[in-house]
């Protein structure tokens, strides 16, 4: 496994290249779970993917930065996802719980270079809503080694809310040259999720089938 | 190395300090005789704790000791590698935790800073004794009121800024200039302030290069933004506070704020706390009239010891 190192304001992410393309197409980026790394091999429902295989360590994640004194937001990870968009260029993204959500915020910040979004299972899939945001003062004893526990802690919590998911998807379909440019795999599915699913250009296909649909 | 300019009432805070918070330096200035009662001045997004330095020496003259701190990123406070309402919220706790540990105190929050103090209040009112909000009580979304097809576009927009924005910030600085050139772009988001203020404010919040002044500010932050958050949750927030609360709105439009009215609020206003509005002042009420604001204040906070 390759690894090149992106910049992020401050932040030096670890993009892992996981297999180099076997045939045509283009490049399909992982975006692992709250807590969760860049896996070291290639997940078996992924090895049907014939162009490159490339995986991602958020911010406070695996080989990437560990900030200092916490402050994520879902907007910062998107962030994440572009710097390696700026690299690999056009990609389809797969996430797992967090990385799903995240993935779902790139395909409709950066619709013309996201060949679709695969929303799956995984860690941090829920998030927080309004009415459980009462704010939490918390001083959390970093060891030095990722994942952050500021990570754990603020993108465990952090609001996911229908109506803003919702304009992800509207971005996506409205600029996407795909009909169904999102979709979900996942079997649970928080409120927001709920929503996602339900809108037009969205598919429900499963992991197989999906990765076809974005080849 | 040009010499601070003076401005009429400003005073050099008498103490300077930094807090460690979790790794980030905390700036912390103090006014006032170190073994008064503390009062807390909290300041807004873009903001810095200089800007307290007419408005701060009023309020300890009557007897506080009034400590302000720069947020992370602002003033001379550490850039650091994230920003977050919540980490504001935790930086704050940091130097109060150093300044009162738990003891109540007062708090005055502008802006911004009153709503990070509307939730440390939420969250632990153990440490209030009183709090003043000035302007700090969102209504709205910042920005102007769109129809929906218009709204999605324009926050498709602004995510896409933002994200060039952050394509260039690991490396971007502050553009320098002299500081009549950084006072004149400040008042374009301080239009009502005088120009001897700006200009008194790049001396103290801003630094001076080679090739001219820049803005402390940490150039990674920008001014708009988006996220799933809504004006509306912080009101709920507010009809619950469990401490004294005398809340302060404008009236005079100015680019920063949220232009936040009386009538869209007065129902969250917390049950015998108070509301005052000022139709033909600005969000930077302190600054534009300091004796009024701190009359006002010190008179809701009563005797301080």
């Amino acid at each position: 496994m390759s690894t090149i190192t992106l910049r992020h304001n401050r932040i030096e992410l670890a993009l892992h290249e996981l297999r180099p393309a076997t045939g045509d197409g283009h490049p399909l980026l992982l975006l692992h779970g709250l807590g969760e790394r860049t896996p070291a091999t290639v997940p078996v429902d992924l090895e049907t993917w014939s162009g490159a295989i490339w995986g991602l360590d958020f911010t406070g994640h695996g080989e990437s930065t560990l900030p200092v004194g916490g402050g994520y937001s879902a907007e910062v990870l998107l962030g994440d996802v572009d710097a390696a968009i700026n690299n690999l260029g056009s990609v389809t993204l797969i996430g797992r719980g967090l990385g799903g959500y995240i993935a779902l915020l790139a395909a409709g910040a950066r619709a013309d270079a996201v060949h679709g979004a695969i929303i799956t299972d995984g860690p941090g899939l829920t998030g927080g809503t309004y009415e459980s945001s009462v704010p939490q003062i918390v001083r959390l004893m970093n060891q030095g080694e990722t994942p952050d526990p500021y990570a754990l802690h603020e993108l465990s919590r952090d609001v996911r809310a229908a109506d803003y998911a919702l304009d992800f998807v509207q971005f996506s379909t409205a600029h996407s040259e795909l009909p169904e440019p999102i979709n979900v795999s996942a079997t649970y599915r928080p409120a927001w999720l709920e929503a996602v699913a339900a809108a037009p250009g969205v598919a429900s296909l499963l992991i197989i089938d999906a990765l076809d649909l974005y080849r | 190395m040009e010499s601070p300019r003076l401005f009429p009432g400003a005073v050099t805070p008498h103490r300077h300090y930094r807090v460690d918070a979790d790794g980030v330096g905390i700036a912390v200035n103090e006014w006032g005789n170190e073994n008064d009662p503390v009062l807390a001045l909290v300041h807004g997004g873009a903001d810095f704790s200089r800007t307290f330095d007419v408005f701060a020496p009023l309020l300890a003259a009557a007897g506080w000791r009034v400590v302000a701190w720069d947020h992370r990123g602002h003033g001379d406070s550490d850039h650091a590698h994230l920003y977050s309402f919540e980490a504001d919220l935790r930086d704050a706790v940091r130097v109060l935790d150093t300044v009162a540990p738990q003891r109540p105190i007062a708090v005055v929050g502008h802006s911004k800073g009153g709503a990070i103090m509307t939730s440390l209040a939420e969250a632990q009112p153990f440490r209030f004794r009183s709090f003043v909000n000035l302007d700090g009580i969102p209504y709205r979304r910042p920005g102007p009121d769109l129809p929906e097809y218009q709204r999605a576009d324009a926050m498709n927009t602004e995510i896409t800024a933002w994200l060039e924005h952050r394509r260039r910030t690991a490396t971007g600085s502050r553009k320098p200039g002299t500081i009549e050139e950084l006072a004149r772009r400040r008042a374009q988001m301080n239009p009502r302030l005088s120009k001897e203020w700006l200009e008194y404010l790049v001396t103290v919040g801003a630094r001076e290069d080679a090739d001219g002044w820049r803005w402390k500010l940490d150039p990674s932050m920008r001014m708009g933004g988006f996220g799933p958050w809504r004006p509306e949750f912080g009101l709920f927030r507010l009809a619950g506070l469990g401490v004294p609360f005398l809340g302060v709105l404008v009236g005079a439009d100015e680019p920063m704020g949220w232009g936040t009215k009386p009538h869209q609020v007065e129902k969250w206003i917390p049950r015998h706390g108070r509301l005052e509005f000022f139709e033909d002042i600005g969000h930077f009420i302190h600054i534009e009239q300091p004796e009024m604001v701190a009359g006002m204040a010190l008179d809701f906070l009563g005797d301080p010891s």
